[in-house]
C-alpha cells in the first residue's frame, strides 16, 4: 500500500524573486504511513508550519513533489478532496470560530462537503463524545466558552469531517497542564482505537514523546533526525545545541551517564527512569564504588 | 488565494539613501513634487530625471521596483495624455475620426506624462527607502511646530504608526484565517456575488473579533506603561542631522532651482 503522505525532495521559497526571499524548506524527503503517530519537532522558524501546509495543498512546493494518498497536489485540480483527507488544525484554532452556535461551528466543514443534516447531526454527536465536550449544550454560543473548551470545539470541527490524517499545529499552546494532558490523551486514543493517523507539530519534545511513535526533528528547513523517540533521545547534545532540549529526566540520566554512571539515558518516562536508577544503584553494591562517580 | 499587500513597500537595504535622515528624505520629496509642478519645459524634467537616476543608483533599489510603482497608474497616465492631445486648441497635426490631435496638445500631453512619472517615481523611492515608522516619525517632527497652535501632531503620528504597524499583522491574520477555513472545505473563490459575500462571513467575523481583542490589549499595554499622550515624551532614537543630510538637501534644492530656470 502506498504511503498516505509522501514528499519527494520538497523545496519551498517564500517571496520568490525579491530581496526578501528565503528558502523555508530545503529538500525534504518524507513518508508518513497509515496509523502512525508522528511528531514534528523543531525550534521556531525551522519550517515546521511551512512543511505541514504542504500536506493539504495550502502551499505548493517550489520544487519537488507532494503526494497525498496517490494524488500529486501540484497537479490535481480538486484540492478540496485532499483537504478532507488531511484534517488540519492550525495554531490557536479557537481564533477561527465564527458561528452563532457550537452546532453550526461543528457543522461548518461538514456542510462544505455536502453532508445531509441527518449525517451532520450524527457526526457531531460522535465527535463531541470523542473529545469530551458532550456536556456542553450545542445551541450555546461558542464565544461564551472557556479558552480550553473553545480549543476543543475548534479541533472537533475538523475531526468531525472524518479525516484520514489529523494534522495539528501546536495544539497544546496556551492550555493549562491538565488540559494539555487530557487533549493529548484523547488524540492518542483516536490514534490507537480508531487507527487515525496523527501528525502533531510542537517545539516541546517532552510532551509529545510519550505518545508519538515517530519523531521528526526539523532544523533550518531540513529533517535532521527521524526515528522513534528512544532513538532521537540518543542525540542529547545535538538536541540541546539546536535549542530544542530534551525531557528533564533524559537530561538528568545523561548527566549521570557523562559523570561515569553506566546507564542508558534514552528513556521515555519517569517510571522507566526509576527502574534504570534502581538497577544501577544495586549494581554498584557498596559505598566505595559510588564514590567513583564524580561530583563535579 | 493568499492576499499580498506590500503597503509602503519598504525595502530594507543598507545604502546611503536608506541611512539618510527620514525628515530630509521627506523634505526632498516635497521639494521635487513642488518643482515638478512648476516646470514647464522638457529639459527641466530631463535634469530632474537624471537626479532621480542618481538617487536610485545610490539607494541600491533595483530599478524594477520603481517601474512596479508606475504600473497600476499606466491607464490613468495614458488617459491624461489622450485628453490633452485631443482637447488642446492649436495647429492640427493629424485627424482620426472626429478627434483632432494638435501639436500643442502633444506637447502638453507629453509634459503631463513626464510630470506623473516623475511624481510617482520620487514618492515610490521615498517609501522604498523609508520604513513606515521612520516616515511617521519624520512627519511628527516636521509638524511639531504646529503644536503651538493646538495641532495634535503627536497623536496623529501615533495613530498613523499604530495603523501602519498593524497592517502586516492584519494581513497575516487574514491569511491565517483564510487558510484555516479553506482547510475546513470553505470555498472563497467561486460562486455568484451573493455566495461570495456569504463566504466572507467565516473570515470577517473571526478577523473582527481578533482585532477588537488586539486593540483592547494594546490600549491596556500602553496604559500600564503610563502612556498619556505626547507631552514631555522623549524619543529612543533621536534623529540628528549630519553633514551628509545637508549635502543631499542642498543638492536637491540646487537641482530643483536649476530645473525650473533652465
Amino acid at each position: 500500500m502506498p504511503s498516505l503522505i509522501e514528499l519527494r525532495d520538497v523545496w519551498y521559497q517564500y517571496n520568490p524573486n525579491s530581496p526578501l526571499s528565503y528558502w523555508a524548506l530545503k529538500g525534504i524527503n518524507l513518508k508518513i504511513d497509515r496509523g502512525e503517530f508522528v511528531s514534528i519537532i523543531g525550534p521556531t522558524g525551522s519550517g515546521k508550519s511551512t512543511l505541514i501546509q504542504h500536506f493539504n495543498g495550502l502551499l505548493k512546493p517550489t520544487r519537488g513533489e507532494v503526494i497525498v494518498d496517490g494524488i500529486d497536489i501540484s497537479k490535481t485540480k480538486d484540492l478540496k478532496i485532499i483537504r478532507k483527507k488531511v484534517g488540519m488544525v492550525f495554531q490557536y484554532p479557537e481564533t477561527q470560530i465564527f458561528s452563532e452556535t457550537i452546532y453550526d461551528e461543528l457543522a461548518f466543514g461538514l456542510r462544505n462537503y455536502g453532508y445531509s443534516e441527518d449525517e451532520i447531526k450524527k457526526k457531531i454527536e460522535e465527535v463531541t463524545k470523542k473529545l469530551g465536550i458532550d456536556y456542553i449544550p450545542l445551541d450555546k454560543s461558542p464565544f461564551l466558552l472557556s479558552g480550553g473548551e473553545m480549543r476543543r470545539v475548534a479541533i472537533a470541527s475538523i475531526l468531525a469531517m472524518d479525516p484520514e490524517v489529523f494534522v495539528l499545529d501546536e495544539p497544546l499552546a496556551n492550555l493549562d497542564p491538565q488540559g494539555r494532558k487530557e487533549l493529548l490523551r484523547e488524540i492518542d486514543h483516536l490514534n490507537r482505537k480508531e487507527s487515525l493517523t496523527v501528525v502533531i507539530v510542537s517545539h516541546d519534545l517532552s510532551e509529545v514523546s510519550k505518545y508519538a511513535n515517530r519523531i521528526l526533528v526539523i532544523f533550518d528547513g531540513t529533517i535532521i533526525m527521524d526515528g522513534p523517540p528512544r532513538e532521537i533521545f540518543k542525540n542529547v547534545e545535538r538536541l540541546i545545541e539546536i535549542f530544542l532540549g530534551v525531557p528533564q529526566i533524559v537530561e538528568l540520566l545523561y548527566s549521570l551517564y557523562k559523570r561515569g554512571a553506566d546507564i542508558p539515558y534514552n528513556i521515555l518516562n519517569l517510571d522507566e527512569a526509576a527502574k534504570v536508577i534502581v538497577k544501577w544503584r544495586k549494581s554498584l553494591g557498596n559505598r566505595d564504588k559510588l564514590r567513583t562517580i564524580s561530583t563535579t | 488565494m493568499a492576499i499580498e499587500i506590500s503597503f509602503g513597500q519598504y525595502l530594507p537595504l543598507d545604502s546611503l539613501i536608506h541611512r539618510l535622515d527620514p525628515r530630509i528624505k521627506l523634505i526632498m520629496t516635497l521639494i521635487s513634487i513642488i518643482v515638478i509642478f512648476i516646470i514647464r519645459e522638457f529639459i527641466g524634467y530631463a535634469l530632474l530625471a537624471c537626479f532621480l537616476v542618481v538617487l536610485v543608483a545610490l539607494s541600491k533599489v533595483p530599478p524594477l521596483y520603481i517601474f512596479r510603482g508606475l504600473k497600476p497608474l499606466i491607464f490613468f497616465i495614458l488617459l491624461t495624455f489622450a485628453l490633452h492631445l485631443f482637447t488642446t486648441q492649436g495647429t492640427v497635426i493629424f485627424q482620426w475620426w472626429f478627434l483632432k490631435g494638435t501639436a500643442e496638445g502633444l506637447r502638453n500631453g507629453l509634459l503631463m506624462v513626464f510630470r506623473f512619472m516623475l511624481l510617482i517615481s520620487f514618492s515610490t523611492l521615498l517609501t522604498l527607502t523609508c520604513s513606515p515608522l521612520e516616515l511617521t516619525d519624520a512627519l511628527e517632527s516636521l509638524l511639531s511646530p504646529l503644536k503651538r497652535i493646538g495641532f495634535p501632531s503627536h497623536e496623529i503620528a501615533m495613530m498613523m504608526s499604530i495603523a501602519l504597524r498593524f497592517i502586516p499583522v492584519l494581513v497575516e491574520e487574514t491569511n491565517r484565517i483564510i487558510k484555516a477555513q479553506v482547510a475546513r472545505g470553505a470555498d472563497i473563490e467561486s460562486g455568484g456575488v451573493v455566495n461570495r459575500a456569504k463566504n466572507l462571513i467565516p473570515i470577517l467575523v473571526p478577523l473582527f473579533i481578533n482585532t477588537f481583542k488586539r486593540a483592547d490589549d494594546l490600549a491596556l499595554a500602553m496604559e500600564v506603561r503610563c502612556y498619556r499622550g505626547g507631552e514631555g515624551r522623549t524619543k529612543m532614537k533621536e534623529y540628528i542631522l549630519s553633514a551628509r543630510d545637508f549635502l543631499f538637501l542642498g543638492a536637491s534644492i540646487v537641482v530643483g532651482i536649476a530645473s525650473i530656470l533652465i
